[in-house]
Parts: structure tokens; C-alpha cells; sequence
């Protein structure tokens, strides 16, 4: 996860209502009255944002409804990496799109979001997790997958990246990847969105959902009430309430990765770290900041994450392990974000089991943040042509149909 | 055992201390500084004592009460000096003593964590040479030493007169004394300055002190920029419509005073609006208690109202804390009420400048640790939207720089209020986040267990 | 300080001036440290503040521009005045004692 700038407090909508303290949930959107659109999107992250950006350049109308600030949640605190090497085949086809669509940024948010493809380096400590990145690289290349995944291994290694700690031993290279800035990146989804025609409106919670036999209706409780022939679900790790309220159900749970940040450091890599196992990630801002992860954080409450202490020493260790030139850094912030997780580690994307005009599309599992672009994509696609971009079936919500699963998980 | 940790060593902390120690508590004292004594009351290395007299002015018999006091409670008390609590959590403080990590866990803490100066900036405040009224009263105090050798002392509040005439005092060439208050706000602020007449009294004299020594002292100036190559050389200002510039060495500026609340902010604490100190401050009854029980705040670090006060509070929340756990206590005193008259009296004498938004021009650096605009913050916040101080941190890193929105959190605010077109309250305050002031990663380290292999459910990339 | 010293520091020769000069002449014991390479004497009881600012008018270089900075608020809040040491250490120069042999850097290569 990367720079959350704190948990932000409802901010009081314009004009100010009287005075008191700024509590989460304290304020309300000015939107009211009745809204109807093509399409409705509940939720303003990455996905739903670029769903709702997608839709206006297909030509469909757009409300959006996000309980908080666009992209302020999972979308603007992850860690930034834009990264496919280490994704399960089945993500491939939606990853591969998406890159092409974060290399065409600005064109589509009126921004670069620091967005650097500047090449992802998975770090292999023993020869095991060797074995484990050549494996990983032959699937790939089974499949077909233009990654141009490279095994870097012995002196060849070390001239290349001398400042690695001394239990790396060797990498897989993919030179297609990189990092971006979740901060700027999100937000600007939704924006560009609202610039496009889509109705964004921020601080509205949706309170009661339901369908009329022709459409989806959703209102806040407050005034304002949505209807229209498509939902998209792309409430993150909040979605479930929503899919039950229409017959859908998955073992979703939240995760809480936990993040730090250094002070700017004189510039040692520009390249998006990882290593096979886990544990730690990192990568070095223009600015010099270094952004790293691979801890822990717990539940504030229902909205918010925050680091647990423990999991910041084992970080700082792991920290100082792999990346010896922020022996003497400072660590200037933690922070932590909810994420939703599933336990095949795959997202919920597709068609509701009793509405067909009803697409899901959250349970990222920490990863996301690259492919965001592409499946919001994908599902103004599918509202527009009846179909994805991309196949799209491994990640229908059906898997989960069975009670055992549900149970087991709950 | 029961576990009484006070964070902070100064007038409030060290009042604390020794209502808890009275009561039969052995409290636990945190502070960053090697000696107590907090800011006001700082003591300089052993090298460099000298008499109280010299070093405190007005306020020497009371701090070498203070001192004197403390030598016969040091032994009952588990002094942690040279020691950072850079995080809270679930009862628990994490420290950093002497770069040795170490957690502990309290049932009860007291903060008083003192304050630091408050800036509205100016262009050139980044140039070397440009200081705080605290970093000047420091170098003086502390170090003996004196920042210039021409130093021009700008802002507005007590500080201000005091430092300048404690430089000219030691013999500094004090060029210039800057007010940016309205020149009639004494006389609006006279009736409320009479609440504390002896104070009252000594400010005047330090007026008077000023002026006999031939320093040109200005009210109802606007501050307009320090200008110099790699380091100040003259500062720049308004006056009754004219435009000077004053050759200087060094500048010492504030206004007024910030409290420092992010540990009671990672404690939980409820925060509320407080329009005199113009700041969002821990909600606190007339005791001392948080809106966490458990928690108490005394002094500077829970509202600006100097240091007398703060001694009466740091007892007063301690005698809180003792009624809590179930102790007999006397019934509180409560605070003499010219204590809040004096406070509003401050205020009235030393307003921040109303119009500093609307004047400040866009490439002022507002977050000097980042390098931020007033006009970058004003483009995101027309582009964005943006009208609450924390989705500003999110889009232009205000505040995400090593001070975490110490120095320019007031600032920040206010150009936000202004360019959203909302009260100064609207925008919130910048939440806190742990570590409260840097910490080394190879320190932190040091406190892991020995590494475990990553769980399954963890390994994300 | 030598001619050599005062050529061989970038920046303006204005920042060679120290920031602060010291009330008297004290009997404190003498501190020898280096900046940049260049000797330098302390006194016991100085910060690194107080060291480096009297005989000159930089602490280090701000990252993102690279401009000169000398510390703000001396008393470890601002965290303007950290300086990096020739073993790698950063340390806050206001809060933290010059200790004898301590090599100072004001000038790190990005």
C-alpha cells in the first residue's frame, strides 16, 4: 500500500453546516431528488471510476455513488506497483490490457501519475525461490504472454544491482512493469470521469438498494435516489453487503497491508521491487522517498486500517536486510488500508447469479492498482456490447455458490 | 503495579510527577531532552550552567522552584530522559531511547507535551539565516550563543518582545522588532491584559526596555519576504503603506505558539475547534481528562496558556488521574478564571494577520520539507475540489514531509479555507500518523524478533 | 579557516559566514571535528548546531531542490537540520551533542 495522507474525516459539505467536530460519516452530499441513468456505479475507486470513465466515452450515462472521497480508500493507499510478473495465468489477458491502457495515461486522466515503467525485479533468496521464478516464467511462456520475463542470476546480478542485500542471490526481470502514485492516479480516474458526463457524487452512502422489475434503485436515505437498468458493484472491500442485498454472497475478509515511507534518500533504484515469498516490496520515488511494504496493519473500525506495531519492527528488519543504502534512513510514516481478499487469491468480476444486468467487480486481493484501468474497461464493455474485452469467466462470483465454501469462510 | 507514564518533562509534566509521587506513585517521566525543564524552562549542558537568573529572566524563581523541587523527587521518580515516544497503541507507548527501541505498556498516561512556535511564512523563509523566536530564545539559553550577527525579530505575540530584548540584552545588534498585530490592538486588548496585571506590566516594560536601547519596534506590519542568495540578507516589509527593507544576518520569526498533539491524537483523543488558539485542540474537561480514560493532558500540549498555568494543570490532571484510580484527593482546584481572560487578553494583543491568505503570493514555499507552493495548493484545491486538509495532503504531499505538518499545518489550512471559500474550521486538521517525529529503520530493526518465514496469507507483492 | 577551505565549499561565499556567534570567550574543553573534510573546533556542550553554525552558514542541502538549509526551529521539531555523517548517520543537529572526531557532511551527493 503507499502514501495515505491519514484517514480523512468526512469533510463538511459546502455550505458549512454548523459547527461541531469533524466526525467520519458527519456530512452528507447536495445532491437530491431522482436520478435515473444507463448505468449506476456504486463505489469510487479505481475500478468503479475507470467503469464510469469508460461508459461516458461509450456513450452511456453515469451516477456514480462513493460514501467518501473517490480513490481516497484501497485505490489511493496501495502500495503503487504496476506490475503483472508474478500474476496467476488467468489474470494475464486483463493485466496485459491494462497495461496497454496505463501507457496511454494521460490521454485518459489528464495526468502521467508518475507512472515510470520502470521494470519490476522479483528477488529469489535461496535457490528454491529460483525454482520457483524459473517456473513461473515457463508457465508464462506457455501461455503465450508477451512479459519478456528475464532470469538474472550470479555476477551478472550483482553488476546490476549492487546495492541489493546480501541474501539476494538472483531475480526474475520484467521489464514491462513499474509503479505509479495511487494518489494522484485514483482520484484522477473520477475526475476525468466527471469531466466526461458522469455524474460523481462523493459523500453518499447508498442505504437501501433494490430492483423494480425494470431497473436497479438505490437511494441514501437523504433525498437522493438512483435508478437504472445496470449496477455495477465496485465497492471494494465493502462489497458484499451489496451483493446479498442481491442474492450473491463470496468469503470475502479484509487485509490490512502494512506500508511505510522514508525520508527522501539519495536516489539507488528507480525499479519496482519485490521477492518471491513476500515479506517485503519497495521502490524509490523520483523524489527519493522510498515506499515499502510487506507487513501487517489491523481494523481501526469498519472504515480504517492502521499499522500494528510489531509488524513495523519486522518490516524495518527486513527493510535494512534487503536494501543496505537505507541502512541510516528514517522511517517518516506507516500507514495501512482495507483491502478485500478472497481465498483463491482471484477477484469477484462478472454477472450476478440472479441479475444479469448486475456486474461485480471487487476482492482484488492487494493487486488491484494495475489492473483497475482494464476492468473498469471491461465492464463498460460489457454493459455497452454485452460482453468483456477480455474472457472473464474465471472470476465469476459462482465459484463461490457452493454453501461449504461460504460457511467455511464467513 | 499500577503504571503512570507522563510524556513530558517541563512545568506541566514535572507538577505531575510530583502530585503522583505524593500520593505514594512511582511515575514513569519521558522526555526528549537529556535534562527537564521542557522549553521555557530548557537547561543547557553542564558545560554551560549558568545562574537561573541570567538564564530566565522574570521567570527565575519559579523555575528553580521547579528545579528545586525536582532534585528532591528524582529519585522516586523512573526518569527516562534522551527518549522518544514515537508511537501509541492500545495502552502501549513505543519508545526510542537513545536509539534503543522499547515499548511500555501504562493504565494511565498524562501528556503534556508541550508546544512549539506557530508560522505564518513568508517567501524566503527557507533561506538560511530565517529561525523561529523558539530557535532563537534556544541558541541564546541553551547554548549561549546568539543568531545573526544582525538579526531582525518578526511575528507577533509575547515571544516576540521577549526574545528581542533578551538578545539585546546579551548584546546582539537587534535591528528591528516587527509586529504584524493592528498597532491599536493594545489598546483594544488593555481591559483583558488587566486580568494578570503583574504580567501585563512586566510586557510593557519590556517595551519600554526596547525602545530605550534605540531598537525601532512597528506594529500593523505585513511581512513580505526574507531576500538573500544562499542565506538572508535583508527582510522585507510593510508598514503605513510603505515598502523597507531591513539588512539583516538573521530573522527570528513566530507567531505564537502550535501545541503538540499527535500523541493524544494516536491516543484517540477527540479533537474540537478552539477559536482563541485558532486550532484544532484535545477535547479536555477543567481536570485535564481526555475523551480516553486513561488519558490526560495538562499544560502547552493540550492549549496554549504558558507556563504558570501549565504547572496547575500538570497537578491538577494529575490529581485527576489519582480520583480515578480510586485515591482520596482533595476536591480540584479549578483554574483561577484570569488565567482564560489572560489567554483571550494574548489573543487580542497578538491576532494572526486575517488577510495572510489572500496576500500570500504563489510561490511561497508553504511545506518547506517538500518544496510546496501556495500556488500548486491553490491549483489542486480549484482543480480538485478539495476542501478538507487531509484529501490536500493525499493530492499535493503537504504535510508528507519529515516535520508531518508542524510548520506548515497552519498555513496549509488557511490557504485551503481561502481558496475553497470555507471557514478555517471546515478544512479539519491533519491526522496523525506514527512514527510522531522520524525514526531510524536500523533502530526499529533492532526491536524485531528473529525473522520468521512469511505466513501464507501474507505473501503480497 | 584557510583560503583553501573557503574554495574548496560550493555555493555563494556569503554561506561561509557563520549564523551565530558565541556570548564570551568560555574555558570549555575544545572538541576537534571535521565538515566537509575541513578541521573544525567545537566546545564540550555544543550541539551540532551550535558547532556547524558558527563557522558557517549551512547544515546540508534540501532534497528536492537542492537549496541550502540551516536548521528552523532548534528544538527537534521542524526536523530542518538533519546532517549526515561520514559513516552514513543522520543525525538532528539540534538535538544531538557534538561528540569529538565527528565528520560532517553538508554537501551528499544525489
Amino acid at each position: 500500500m503507499t502514501e495515505e495522507a491519514g484517514p480523512q474525516p468526512a469533510a463538511q459539505a459546502r455550505p458549512d453546516p454548523p459547527g461541531g467536530t469533524s466526525q467520519p460519516g458527519s456530512s452528507r452530499s447536495l445532491a437530491h431528488g431522482k436520478l435515473e441513468a444507463d448505468v449506476a456505479i456504486v463505489g469510487g475507486g479505481i475500478v468503479g471510476s475507470s467503469a464510469a470513465l469508460f461508459l461516458r466515452r461509450l456513450g452511456l450515462s453515469v451516477v456514480l455513488l462513493e460514501r467518501g472521497l473517490c480513490g481516497a480508500s484501497a485505490s489511493g493507499v496501495n502500495y503503487g506497483g504496476v506490475r503483472i510478473n508474478g500474476r496467476a495465468p488467468v489474470q494475464l489477458p486483463l493485466a496485459l490490457r491494462s497495461r496497454a491502457l496505463w501507457e496511454q495515461l494521460p490521454a485518459l486522466i489528464g495526468i502521467d501519475g508518475e507512472y515510470q515503467r520502470s521494470g519490476h525485479l522479483k528477488v529469489a533468496r535461496s535457490e528454491a525461490d529460483l525454482a520457483s521464478l524459473q517456473a513461473y516464467a515457463d508457465r508464462v511462456r506457455d501461455v503465450g504472454a508477451p512479459l519478456e520475463l528475464e532470469m538474472v542470476t550470479g555476477a551478472a546480478f550483482r553488476r546490476r544491482y549492487p546495492w541489493l542485500g546480501p541474501r539476494a542471490i538472483g531475480a526474475c526481470w520484467s521489464p514491462g512493469d513499474g509503479h505509479a502514485n495511487p494518489r494522484l492516479v485514483s482520484p484522477a480516474f473520477a475526475l476525468a470521469a466527471r469531466a466526461a458526463g458522469a455524474r460523481v457524487i462523493e459523500h453518499c452512502e447508498v442505504r437501501h438498494c433494490s430492483h423494480d422489475g425494470r431497473a436497479f434503485v438505490l437511494a441514501d436515505g437523504q433525498g437522493l435516489e438512483v435508478r437504472a437498468p445496470w449496477l455495477l458493484n465496485c465497492a471494494g472491500a465493502w462489497a458484499l453487503p451489496l451483493a446479498r442485498r442481491f442474492g450473491d454472497d463470496a468469503p470475502m475478509s479484509s487485509i490490512h497491508p502494512g506500508m511505510a515511507v522514508t525520508e527522501p534518500m539519495p536516489l539507488f533504484m528507480d525499479i519496482n521491487i519485490g521477492v518471491e515469498g513476500g515479506g517485503i516490496y519497495g521502490r524509490q520515488t523520483g523524489r527519493g522517498n522510498c515506499v515499502l511494504g510487506g507487513s501487517r496493519g489491523d481494523a481501526r473500525d469498519p472504515l480504517h486500517a492502521q499499522p500494528r506495531a510489531a509488524a513495523m519492527a519486522e518490516l524495518c528488519q527486513r527493510i535494512a536486510e534487503l536494501f543496505p543504502p537505507l541502512a541510516h534512513a528514517h522511517i517518516i510514516r506507516f500507514w495501512s488500508g482495507v483491502e478485500g481478499a478472497l481465498p483463491d487469491h482471484q477477484p469477484v468480476i462478472g454477472p450476478g447469479s440472479r441479475h444479469a444486468q448486475l456486474l461485480h467487480a471487487f476482492g482484488f486481493c492487494g493487486a488491484g492498482f494495475q489492473t483497475g484501468p482494464a476492468v473498469g474497461e471491461a465492464l463498460a464493455h460489457w454493459v455497452a456490447h454485452g460482453r468483456p474485452t477480455v474472457p472473464l469467466d474465471a472470476f465469476g462470483i459462482h465459484r463461490f455458490s457452493s454453501t461449504t465454501t461460504l460457511k467455511e469462510h464467513a | 503495579m499500577t503504571v503512570v507514564a507522563i510524556v513530558g518533562a517541563g512545568p506541566a509534566g514535572l507538577r505531575a510527577a510530583e502530585q503522583l509521587v505524593a500520593a505514594g506513585l512511582r511515575p514513569v517521566l519521558l522526555d526528549e531532552s537529556p535534562r527537564v525543564g521542557g522549553q521555557i524552562y530548557r537547561q543547557p549542558p553542564p558545560a554551560l550552567q549558568r545562574p537561573a537568573r541570567e538564564l530566565y529572566g522574570f521567570a527565575a524563581p519559579r523555575a528553580q522552584a521547579l528545579f528545586d523541587r525536582w532534585a528532591a523527587l528524582q529519585p522516586q521518580v523512573d526518569h527516562c530522559p534522551g527518549t522518544l515516544a514515537w508511537h501509541l497503541q492500545d495502552r502501549r507507548l513505543h519508545l526510542l531511547q537513545d536509539g534503543l527501541p522499547s515499548t511500555l505498556r501504562f493504565d494511565a498516561l498524562v501528556l503534556a507535551t508541550g508546544a512549539t512556535d506557530r508560522v505564518l511564512p513568508f517567501p524566503g523563509w527557507t533561506l538560511p539565516g530565517v529561525f523561529t523566536l523558539g530557535a532563537a530564545q534556544v541558541a541564546l539559553k541553551a547554548q549561549a550563543t546568539l543568531l545573526g550577527p544582525r538579526i531582525v525579530f518578526a511575528g507577533t505575540g509575547p515571544l516576540l518582545y521577549l526574545v528581542a530584548w533578551q538578545y539585546a540584552k546579551a548584546g546582539a545588534d537587534v535591528r528591528a522588532v516587527l509586529d504584524v498585530a493592528p498597532s491599536d490592538a493594545p489598546r483594544r486588548a488593555l481591559p483583558q491584559l488587566l486580568s494578570r496585571p503583574g504580567l501585563a506590566l512586566q510586557g510593557a516594560l519590556l517595551l519600554a526596555r526596547l525602545r530605550l536601547m534605540g531598537v525601532p519596534v512597528q506594529r500593523g506590519v505585513r511581512l513580505l519576504g526574507a531576500d538573500g542568495d544562499a542565506r538572508v540578507q535583508a527582510l522585507r516589509w510593510q508598514a503605513a503603506g510603505q515598502t523597507r527593507s531591513t539588512p539583516c544576518d538573521a530573522v527570528a520569526f513566530g507567531h505564537g505558539l502550535r501545541s503538540e498533539t499527535q500523541l493524544a491524537d494516536l491516543a484517540g483523543c477527540a479533537f474540537d475547534w478552539d477559536e482563541v488558539d485558532q486550532a484544532w485542540l484535545p477535547r479536555c474537561d477543567a481536570q485535564g481528562r481526555s475523551s480516553v480514560p486513561g488519558v490526560y493532558l495538562a499544560g502547552d500540549g493540550a492549549a496554549i496558556r504558558g507556563a504558570d498555568a501549565a504547572e496547575r494543570a500538570g497537578a491538577r490532571a494529575a490529581q485527576a488521574l489519582l480520583a480515578d484510580l480510586g485515591r482520596p484527593v482533595p476536591p480540584p482546584t479549578p483554574a483561577p478564571p484570569a488565567d482564560e481572560r489572560w489567554r483571550r487578553a494574548l489573543q487580542a494583543l497578538s491576532p494572526l494577520p486575517a488577510g495572510w491568505a489572500a496576500h500570500t503570493p504563489d510561490e511561497l514555499l508553504v511545506c518547506r520539507c517538500e518544496e510546496i507552493t501556495a500556488g500548486e495548493l491553490r491549483a489542486e484545491a480549484r482543480h480538485s475540489g478539495a476542501h478538507e486538509l487531509n484529501r490536500l495532503k493525499a493530492l499535493t504531499r503537504i504535510g508528507m514531509g519529515r516535520c508531518q505538518g508542524r510548520m506548515c499545518g497552519a498555513a496549509a489550512a488557511r490557504l485551503l479555507a481561502h481558496a475553497a471559500g470555507v471557514p478555517l474550521q471546515a478544512v479539519g486538521r491533519l491526522r496523525t500518523q506514527p512514527p510522531v517525529k522520524p525514526v531510524p529503520v536500523q533502530a526499529l530493526a533492532a526491536a524485531a524478533p528473529p525473522a520468521m518465514p512469511v505466513p501464507e496469507d501474507q505473501r503480497d507483492d | 579557516m584557510s583560503a583553501d577551505s573557503q574554495k574548496t565549499r560550493s555555493g555563494a561565499r556569503t554561506s561561509t559566514l557563520p549564523l551565530l556567534r558565541r556570548l564570551a570567550a568560555d574555558q570549555r574543553a575544545e572538541l576537534p571535528f571535521t565538515v566537509d573534510g575541513q578541521p573544525c573546533t567545537a566546545r564540550d556542550g555544543d550541539t551540532l548546531f551550535t558547532a556547524l553554525l558558527a563557522q558557517g552558514g549551512r547544515l546540508r542541502r534540501n532534497e528536492p531542490s537542492g537549496a541550502p538549509r540551516a536548521g528552523f526551529c532548534g528544538m527537534g521539531a521542524c526536523q530542518d537540520c538533519w546532517v549526515q555523517l561520514a559513516d552514513g548517520r543522520r543525525l538532528r543537529a539540534c538535538t544531538t551533542p557534538l561528540v569529538a572526531g565527528m565528520a560532517i557532511l553538508t554537501e551528499v551527493p544525489r
